[in-house]
């Protein structure tokens, strides 16, 4: 086997130096009946080129956004990603570590971190941010169970427009601890809250608001950030498209106690929706609830500057049942990518980047309002998603486009029954005119 | 070598107090301090809270461990020492001067028979030293 | 041993302090669509006007050249031996590599439709069913993004299966020898933890156990091989004892290295079980994820599993089922790390049945060769047949004011990875060995070598272990001072402090 170092001879050798006649030997605590007699019923070994075959194969099958041209977002995104990014990431030195608990050997990984979490704060005008969680759903559900700790409060008030499957992941982590979760309505003229929709009690640990919110609408956190403070409640803010921060307001000056989100979008490749990034940002007043890990500054003997996981009481291998979270492994890698991606785009790049975004899917939404039979189901105002209502059958819609190689957009009735007609659609600045302007023959077609 | 101060009483779990006129002064022994090493932070309760006698009022952090803080008696919090927020070395340097930790109210003084004196505690430390080894 | 590792500069500064106005290095095509004045598409209001002052502006070579600088700073598994104990940190296949850049798979949208979507629904089922055959379970779920959200995701599904049954319990029993993220898991699940001492032999407590087990007991948490890297000998006992008492047996399967193609969990009686993709089945731990972390249970559990489950149709295809009225619900977006999972998939068809017999078989002889040839340098705390993993302590050497953390920074000089120290917690001064199968012996007498070598310091130099590491580019660092008053973040006041101190010192070091 050629990931196995030792020959069979060598194999041998040791065994008689540890004073084994077999390898069975070594597995003598192992009660007899639990040893396997016969191999496991797997495929048997496969060489490097039947390998790549077997999942060329398999790759093929998939719709990629390398052959159609993708109008999907809702959560993930598909972004042009600079040459750049993978061959940083793919260096070994970066790639095949672990968690940096060996400061004195693990500089690259602990700088570039520190590199990162400075860079969310930029972006989201927040104090501080962690290392990285798993992605945004669970980076959700640990804000909400630190709202918790912080306040000591029992229920959860939260926008229906909220990412649903973000919502069921909370729904799942809160249910066991008895937390209440109230649903806060969309206005449905807008698509955004009504202030007088958001109404915290006493009892509210935290709300919670995703902007741009999952039909693509920019929310007005201020105002939602007010109610929420009124009654003591902590103020958490969702993203799931990042680089709309090249453009909007950052939650921090907005009043967000908590900014949590997903960072696929920052040089992470699609990956059927995983690995992504956890993003995670809070007041220093709250840094020593922040669940994950927690990159700081210090100096060695000398002098010199370096950088140490920091601030480790609030985890798991020391707190144990009383640590803020249990997570140990978190997505670093990714967080990696997102600092190199922000780096190379610059505050330039990412401007640039978002404005393309937002004019793509302006001019899309423009056009397609134009077509009889088809209007932006919601006014407010929107980054790079928006929703259309269709008076032809959506399936029917999406169906021609997919004739034309084109992932038209998400039908939106399984998660919301009441827009049973409408899908919500996303343009990123992967996407050429030319394929805006088949979707819109398509659309006319019809 | 370690010190224990004649004017106050002590817990197994380490923490001492001062009763001056009425008020009580709690802290960590030298012992804890020197055990937990380098602190670097302190976790106090607020003013107002009450606790009964052996209940968690608060944390020490060093860099690699957690220790829980047990109120020796029962009692309201009067008083925290706000400069271990900025300088949590205070208790590593001063134990029982500068490091106190929070003041309070007696609800039961009799609750005090139940603690070491400064000789009993030695004593109790010095087999605590044994077992480690 | 002399001179320091190779670097090109010993002082990278921060992307930050590199930062030129101007420079740029991104480049997007021309906006190819007709525009229309932002503010009528977005209200002003809720547009940013900081122009995101403080991003860097730097070029692409310098991003290339910072990262690349940085990147040397750290040690890694294509280098050299990493033997950190129960994070199994195996050698990284490079195909893998190549299989989860297939833009199929790199480019596929996790919302596409599942007509459009066979390919990677087929990977995902596949890796489902082997990974089952593996642990002699029924069902699984790939969800999960990691180890300890596995264990969440366990003890969830025995929740709700206990609650199925009428029966919901409050707390959960772990022993004194498990990773600190068993508790906080049953914590966040709402249970209370009981701690469950280890005998001398280092082996659980059966009759702690037994008096532990009553009606309260949801569940035992139980690594295994233990993080002392012994089997419990007396697992059909264990299983027995809690399953009479109407709990459900929770594996950690940090540890499966030890146990692939050898035995199977799920004929031990376990009920759940989690996998680390990132450990047993070779993918790469990244500086800390991303992971993935499978969690596989009996008949009696799948009814609970977290939606979506992927299902094949009767014509052959597969599909996602979200109609499970009993599931737990979501534990993530989406369908869990599957650039991770088809990793993991092209490993275990890489190995195949013998392949990965291979490597348990291996694991165990590596780590028994370490204990044989160090047991009479180093204490060995509890001195069973052990498995995949060995654990030392610094007992003899504290004699001489050597501590386990300064054995660890030694071994740094010497080229390799330190062990795992901040557990188990009933060892003092632990040293836990994992070397894996993918070390070959001569790397293997190089560790002894340097243990033994280090060891005779303590006798003669104690001082040159106190203060080690020698020879990387920063020294221990006062991880007391970062703790008390945290620097987390970059400010632009940072890099302008007055030049005299040392730590903002510019000056290039010579090469080497």
């Amino acid at each position: 086997m050629r990931y196995i170092p030792n020959s069979p001879q060598e194999r041998a050798e040791m065994l008689r130096a540890i004073g084994c006649a077999t390898i069975e030997e070594l597995f003598r605590s192992i009660p007899e009946k639990f040893r396997l007699r016969e191999p496991l019923r797997l495929p048997a070994a496969r060489s490097e080129a039947e390998l790549l075959a077997f999942f060329r194969e398999l790759a093929a099958r998939n719709a990629a956004a390398t052959e159609y041209a993708v109008f999907l977002g809702a959560g993930a995104y598909h972004h042009f990603i600079p040459s750049v990014v993978e061959a940083l990431i793919s260096r070994a030195e970066f790639f095949t570590v672990y968690t940096p608990y060996q400061p004195e050997i693990a500089q690259g990984t602990l700088q570039a971190l520190f590199e990162y979490q400075t860079l969310i704060c930029q972006l989201t005008g927040m104090e501080v941010a962690n290392a990285s969680l798993y992605d945004g759903s669970t980076a959700l559900a640990e804000a909400v169970l630190m709202a918790e700790r912080l306040t000591h409060r029992r229920e959860i008030l939260m926008a229906r427009s909220v990412h649903p499957e973000y919502r069921e992941v909370v729904r799942t982590y809160t249910r066991t601890l008895g937390l209440n979760v109230r649903l806060m309505e969309y206005d449905p003229e807008t698509g955004g809250l009504q202030v007088r929709a958001v109404t915290p009690s006493a009892e509210t640990a935290a709300v919670i608001v995703q902007s741009p919110n999952f039909f693509g609408v920019i929310e007005d956190l201020e105002a939602v950030a007010a109610r929420a403070h009124e009654v003591g409640a902590l103020f958490i803010v969702v993203i799931t498209e990042p680089i709309s921060l090249g453009l909007l307001r950052p939650p921090g000056e907005l009043g967000a106690d908590i900014v949590v989100g997903e960072g696929q979008s920052f040089g992470i490749p699609l990956s059927f929706g995983g690995p992504s990034l956890g993003i995670f940002a809070t007041r220093e007043r709250f840094v020593r609830q922040m669940p994950g890990r927690i990159v700081g500054r210090a100096f060695d003997a000398q002098g010199r500057r370096g950088f140490v996981m920091t601030l480790a009481t609030r985890e798991q291998y020391i707190r144990r049942e009383k640590a803020t979270s249990n997570i140990c492994t978190s997505q670093e890698l990714c967080a990696i990518m997102a600092a190199i991606y922000l780096s190379t785009m610059g505050p330039r790049g990412l401007r640039d980047v978002a404005e393309q975004n937002a004019q793509k899917a302006a001019y899309l939404a423009r056009e397609i309002a134009r077509q009889s039979g088809f209007r932006l189901r919601f006014s407010g105002s929107h980054f790079n998603e928006f929703v259309v209502h269709s008076e032809r059958p959506v399936a029917l819609v999406l169906e021609k486009l997919r004739e034309r190689k084109i992932l038209g957009g998400l039908p939106l009735e399984r998660y919301y029954p009441e827009l049973r007609d409408c899908f919500l659609v996303c343009v990123t600045e992967a996407i050429p005119r030319s394929a805006i302007e088949t979707y819109l023959r398509v659309l006319d077609e019809l | 070598m370690a010190t224990y101060p004649e004017d106050c009483l002590y817990t197994r779990e380490h923490e001492w107090i001062r009763v001056e006129d009425d008020v009580g002064v709690i802290g960590i022994t030298d012992y804890a301090q020197e055990a937990l090493g380098d602190i670097v932070y302190v976790e106090l309760p607020s003013v107002g809270d009450h606790f009964s006698q052996g209940e968690p009022f608060g944390n020490v952090e060093s860099v690699k461990a957690v220790s829980e803080l047990y109120m020796p008696v029962s009692g309201e919090v009067v008083e925290i020492n706000e400069d271990l927020a900025e300088s949590p070395q205070l208790v590593n340097e001063d134990p029982y001067g500068d490091g106190w930790m929070v003041k309070i109210t007696l609800s039961d003084p009799t609750e005090l028979e139940t603690l070491m004196s400064a000789s009993e505690y030695e004593e109790y430390v010095k087999e605590e030293r044994q077992k480690e080894k | 041993m002399t001179g320091a590792p190779c670097q090109v500069t010993r002082d990278e500064a921060l992307i930050f302090e590199r930062s030129r106005p101007g420079r740029t290095a991104y480049s997007l095509p021309p906006l190819d669509v007709p525009t229309v004045p932002l503010e009528t598409w977005i209200e002003s209001r809720f547009l940013r006007a900081d122009q995101l002052a403080g991003l860097p502006e730097v070029s692409e070579v310098d991003v290339i050249r910072h990262f690349t600088r940085l990147s040397r700073w750290n040690y890694a598994v294509d280098l050299g031996m990493y033997p950190l104990g129960s994070c199994t940190m195996k050698y990284n296949p490079k195909v893998n590599e190549r299989v989860a850049r297939l833009e199929g798979f790199a480019q596929h949208h996790p919302l596409t439709p599942e007509e459009l979507s066979q390919g990677s629904l087929e990977v995902l089922k596949m890796l489902e069913e082997l990974l089952c055959e593996i642990t002699g379970m029924a069902a699984g779920c790939l969800q999960p993004a990691a180890g300890a959200h596995g264990e969440l995701t366990g003890l969830l599904l025995i929740r709700a299966c206990l609650e199925a049954r009428g029966d919901a319990r409050q707390k959960v029993l772990i022993p004194d020898s498990a990773h600190g993220t068993n508790p906080a898991s049953a914590a966040i699940c709402g249970y209370r933890v009981q701690t469950i001492p280890s005998t001398e032999r280092g082996l659980i407590d059966l009759e702690a156990l037994r008096r532990a087990a009553d009606s309260e007991v949801a569940a035992l948490m139980l690594t295994n091989p233990n993080t002392l890297g012994l089997f419990e000998e007396a697992i059909e006992e264990i299983v027995r004892i809690v399953h009479e008492a109407g709990g459900l047996v929770y594996m950690d399967g940090a540890n499966m290295n030890a146990l692939v193609g050898i035995a199977r969990p799920g004929d031990m009686g376990v009920d759940v079980i989690h996998l680390n993709i990132h450990k047993t089945f070779s993918t790469p731990h990244g500086g800390g994820g991303p992971g993935a972390g499978p969690v596989l249970v009996t008949s009696e559990l799948e009814p609970f599993l977290p939606v979506p489950r992927i299902v094949r149709r009767p014509d052959g295809t597969l599909a996602l089922d979200y109609d499970r009225p009993r599931s737990i619900g979501r534990v993530r977006a989406f369908y869990g790390n599957f650039g991770v999972l088809v990793r993991g998939l092209s490993y275990i068809l890489t190995m195949g049945p013998e392949g990965l017999r291979e490597v348990a078989e291996t694991a165990v002889l590596n780590a028994n060769y370490l204990a044989h040839q160090l047991k009479d340098t180093y204490e060995i705390a509890y001195p069973g047949p052990v498995m995949h993993e060995v654990v030392f302590s610094d007992k003899r050497q504290r004699a001489y004011g050597v501590r386990n953390v300064d054995i660890a920074k030694r071994l740094i000089d010497y080229g390799f990875h330190p062990p795992t120290m901040s557990f188990p917690l009933i060892v003092p001064g632990a040293l836990m060995v994992e070397p894996t199968e993918t070390e070959g012996r001569e790397e293997l007498d190089l560790f002894i070598a340097a243990m033994k070598a280090i060891d005779r310091e303590c006798r003669e130099n104690p001082e040159l272990v106190r203060t080690a590491p020698h020879q990387t580019r920063l020294g221990r660092l006062d991880e007391v001072s970062a703790a008390r008053r945290p620097v987390l973040r970059w400010r632009p006041e940072e890099s302008n402090a007055p030049s005299g101190s040392l730590s903002e010192k510019r000056v290039a070091s010579p090469e080497p």
